[in-house]
């Protein structure tokens, strides 16, 4: 008996919204097996790793909190991962622009201006851009591809942040801890409803970027040509469209948000710069890009999907004293089905037994 | 010609019912075909009609969904390739699959047994060859042959095997008219020795005059099997189209304006080393006129549509004008502007993108050309999907565009009628220029016809035309004058009528000519 993939006539819609369920009902089944294994109890388990933390207010404002990076981050990827440019690496970009929007707070911490917190933001999304631009660069210049490149400059940053805050940036006053002054309140993102719990603007700008990059990708000509080059460069050509263009504007696009993400975590979440900044954003977002199926729209329900991931592992770690790290294994489970169960739109799955018979095993 | 009564008691090849499905689509739905010893019998059909499905099942390629194949009467199952090749089944595809880095023995040796040697692969091939007619260097590298030398590789590759039966995919589609006269005399040759030759083809001429039996094939069915010498070239065209095509009507006194497209002293080089360099191209194009280039295929003609599309703009500006501006460094949509249309060869992924609507093929090449009417909202190029959608609607009406819903995908087309969409698209504009590659190339009679109508119309109405084309028969429909490209090299164009097919044969094969051409050859 062999597994045969034999190609459909055409993208079947029925699973174009199943395969997302579906590769989430395996996760969970998979997740099931894996407490399981662990000793705990899997329904209990499940429980106060996915539900549970959406049963309180002050959870809730966590979960915007760590959705909107994703969200940021993804629906610059998506953008990128249309137009057939492969940027893995938000977290550096990520990374960098948390540290060029916080120049300003850590240098000049006397600094009283309403102005100051849109020119972190600005120079956070710059900061960004320009090293996805390095990636840009090189593969329009040197035609080098930029999986390995945008990965490897993601080590590169964070080395970088960490020698910043362990020298040149540490507070003096820090007890020699390895972290910035705390920024001055002007220098903060504000929350959206204090009165409830933490979470502030970065998930209104989140919003904004989803719903902003949805029209474009709908609407606009400049969407219609990311789809294009994305699908066919040659036929982009034919439309007088530039592939070379197009590296740079999805690259430098994908970058200004993760860079905007960054200095928005920063200042609004954490109030200072350390050596970690983030738990694998960067990577993460690429999981959220696919599970929406790089649809800004879809990519704003399934950032909130990973989100409930983090902070499941940090419930379960409380409350059933397991590894946080979890949650990776989580994130790991859903992309690997996300993916084969995409397969399941181009491919219907055939079992073909020796001889003549043909069992059709899914329609 | 003493074979046309039948097959001799046994046949070497029999096939009963053979069906093969894709889904519920029946791409072959119960064929019957008998194959006698020594004789070359014809499959004839349009595209589409199945013979590609049907030679991969016998071929092994493929499995059948239901039916039988017989070989010398034994019921057999052909499971790969290999086994067919064991059987004593040959095949020549029609597109080689060749490594252009490697020898030709090198790759003759990839499809033989590893444990024969090259030098002996090498002495095989080439003594084999000569006794066929097929000269062939075993030492050559395939990068610097010709397609017709390439077809011989494939060729003697299947021979060395020995086989019964060579079936052979359309062979013709990349020969120059002296190239295929030899392969021909090939065919003969096998023949004589008792083999026999399954001929793929869509060219009624060839076929009656080397085949000796045919079957025809349309929508997967066997729709008659005659001897091909006692039809004409019509009621094999009737078989295999099911009904009569339309023929292609021309006024001959059309009166020429002035010079739309004027190409001087283009050279580019080539940008990939398996590309072809163009060589001091000059041509002049005038409203009114059809520029029909002819060419064996990979002489150039792709790097000449880059050129004046302005897909790839040259170096030099004033090497190509446009109704006398100089264009040479201006880019597609820039000419687009200036009332030129473009018409790639590839239809998927070049001129349309498949998986996208035909709504979306449509902005595709009018995007700027047709800023008013598609698009709004100033700098954010909001698409209008209404007016592209009614656009759509209006090409598709004029060009009798064959899809299902409204507004499909490009890919669920079949070739002609995605084809008469992408002629359709330039139409619609009323383009002053008009440069198409390939007009009709795996496109069914019908919508050649019509695809080929519609250019000479566009000249009648004042347009200039450049059609690159291998086909000569298309060549010698729709052009008012004609040049040739080989090697890079544009010949001077001559009034279609002042040449024969001979003078054309010898023209693509490389014969240069020289520069004597009278004056009156390229008066028009």
């Amino acid at each position: 008996m062999r597994i045969e993939l034999q190609k459909r006539a055409r993208v079947s819609t029925l699973f174009s919204v199943l395969s997302p369920l579906l590769a989430l009902a395996l996760t969970l089944a998979f997740g099931a097996i894996m407490f399981w294994l662990l000793g705990k109890n899997p329904v209990s388990a499940l429980y106060s790793f996915f539900v549970e933390p959406l049963l309180e207010v002050w959870s809730l404002h966590e979960l915007a909190i760590k959705a909107a990076p994703l969200i940021l981050i993804a629906v610059g990827l998506s953008v990128c991962y249309r137009s057939n440019n492969w940027n893995i690496g938000a977290e550096g970009q990520f990374t960098i622009g948390a540290i060029t929007g916080s120049i300003l707070p850590v240098m000049y911490p006397a600094w009283h201006s309403p102005i100051i917190l849109p020119l972190m933001l600005i120079l956070g999304m710059l900061g960004g851009a320009l090293y996805a631009g390095i990636p840009a660069l090189l593969k329009t210049r040197f035609n080098t591809n930029e999986i390995l490149t945008s990965l490897m400059l993601v080590y590169i940053a964070q080395l970088y942040l960490d020698w910043l805050v362990r020298g040149p940036w540490r507070d003096p006053q820090g007890n020699n801890f390895p972290i910035t002054k705390t920024f001055q309140i002007e220098a903060v993102v504000p929350e959206i409803l204090s009165s409830s719990g933490r979470a502030h603007w970065a998930f209104i700008f989140a919003i904004v970027a989803a719903v902003a990059l949805w029209f474009m990708m709908r609407f606009m000509l400049k969407g219609f040509e990311v789809s294009v080059l994305g699908q066919s460069e040659r036929a982009g050509r034919f439309a007088g469209f530039s592939a070379r263009r197009m590296v740079w504007f999805s690259m430098l696009l994908s970058g200004a948000l993760a860079g905007l993400a960054g200095i928005s975590e920063v200042s609004g979440s954490i109030g200072h710069v350390q050596p970690v900044i983030s738990p694998g954003y960067g990577f993460t977002a690429i999981i959220v890009a696919f599970l929406g199926r790089l649809n800004p729209l879809g990519i704003i329900a399934s950032g909130l999907v990973l989100a409930l991931t983090y902070l499941g592992g940090e419930a379960a770690q409380l409350s059933i004293g397991i590894s946080d790290k979890v949650s990776r294994v989580f994130q790991g489970l859903l992309l690997f089905f996300v993916l084969s169960c995409d397969t399941l739109i181009h491919y219907r799955v055939r079992l073909i037994f020796a001889g003549t018979k043909t069992a059709e095993v899914r329609g | 010609m003493t074979l046309s009564e039948g097959p001799a008691a046994v046949p070497l090849l029999s096939v009963r019912g053979l069906t093969k499905l894709f889904g519920s689509f029946a791409a072959c739905n119960a064929i019957d075909l008998d194959i006698g010893s020594g004789e070359i019998h014809a499959l004839l059909g349009e595209n589409g009609a199945g013979k590609s499905t049907l030679v991969k099942m016998l071929f092994g390629v493929l499995q059948p969904s239901a039916g039988q194949i017989l070989w010398q009467g034994a019921p057999v199952t052909i499971a790969s390739p290999g086994e067919a090749r064991h059987l004593g089944i040959g095949m020549v595809f029609q597109h080689f699959s060749l490594f252009e880095a490697l020898t030709v023995a090198e790759n003759i040796a990839l499809s033989l047994d590893p444990k024969i040697s090259l030098a002996r692969i090498s002495d095989e091939a080439a003594s084999l060859s000569k006794a066929y007619g097929l000269p062939l260097d075993p030492q050559a590298h395939v990068a610097d042959l010709s397609v017709g030398e390439r077809q011989r590789i494939e060729i003697v590759r299947a021979l060395l095997q020995n086989p019964k039966l060579i079936i052979l995919d359309e062979p013709t589609s990349v020969l120059t008219p002296q190239e295929a006269d030899r392969l021909f005399e090939t065919l003969f040759k096998l023949k004589a020795e008792g083999r026999s030759v399954l001929y793929i083809s869509h060219r009624l001429e060839e076929v009656r005059r080397i085949c000796d039996r045919a079957t025809v094939l349309r929508h997967g069915k066997v729709t008659g099997a005659c001897d091909p010498k006692q039809e004409t070239p019509a009621s094999l065209a009737r078989m295999m189209v099911g009904s009569d095509v339309a023929e292609v009507h021309r006024d001959n006194a059309a009166a020429l304006g002035d010079i739309c497209v004027e190409v001087s002293n283009l050279s580019v080089p080539a940008r990939t080393p398996f590309a072809v360099s163009l060589k001091k191209i000059t041509m002049k194009v005038r409203a009114g006129e059809v520029l029909a280039i002819a060419g064996v295929a990979g002489n150039g003609q792709g790097e000449l549509f880059d050129a004046l599309s302005g897909e790839y703009p040259v170096a030099e500006d004033e090497a190509i004008r446009i109704r006398g501006k100089a264009v040479g460094r201006t880019g597609i949509n820039g000419r687009r502007l200036l009332g030129a249309g473009f018409v790639p060869e590839e239809r998927h992924g070049h001129a349309a993108v498949s998986a996208m609507a035909l709504s979306d093929n449509l902005l595709l090449a009018r995007s700027q050309s047709d800023k008013k009417a598609f698009l709004s909202g100033g700098a954010f190029s909001v698409i209008r999907f209404d007016a592209i959608r009614s656009a759509t609607r209006r090409i598709c009406e004029a060009m009798d565009v064959r899809k299902s819903g409204e507004d499909p995908q490009a890919g669920s087309l079949s070739g002609g009628n995605l084809q008469k969409f992408i002629v359709g698209r330039e139409l619609d504009r009323q383009p002053s220029v008009l440069v198409v590659n390939q007009p009709t190339w795996g496109v069914d009679a019908g919508a050649a016809s019509r695809i080929r109508q519609a250019l000479i119309d566009l000249a009648k109405s004042g347009s200039a035309v450049v059609v690159i084309s291998q086909d000569l028969d298309e060549i010698f429909e729709v052009a008012t004058n004609i040049a040739v490209i080989s090697e890079g090299c544009l010949s001077e164009p001559h009034p279609a009528g002042t040449l024969t097919l001979e003078r054309i044969g010898l023209l693509m094969g490389g014969v240069h000519e020289s520069h004597s051409v009278p004056e009156a050859a390229n008066a028009h």
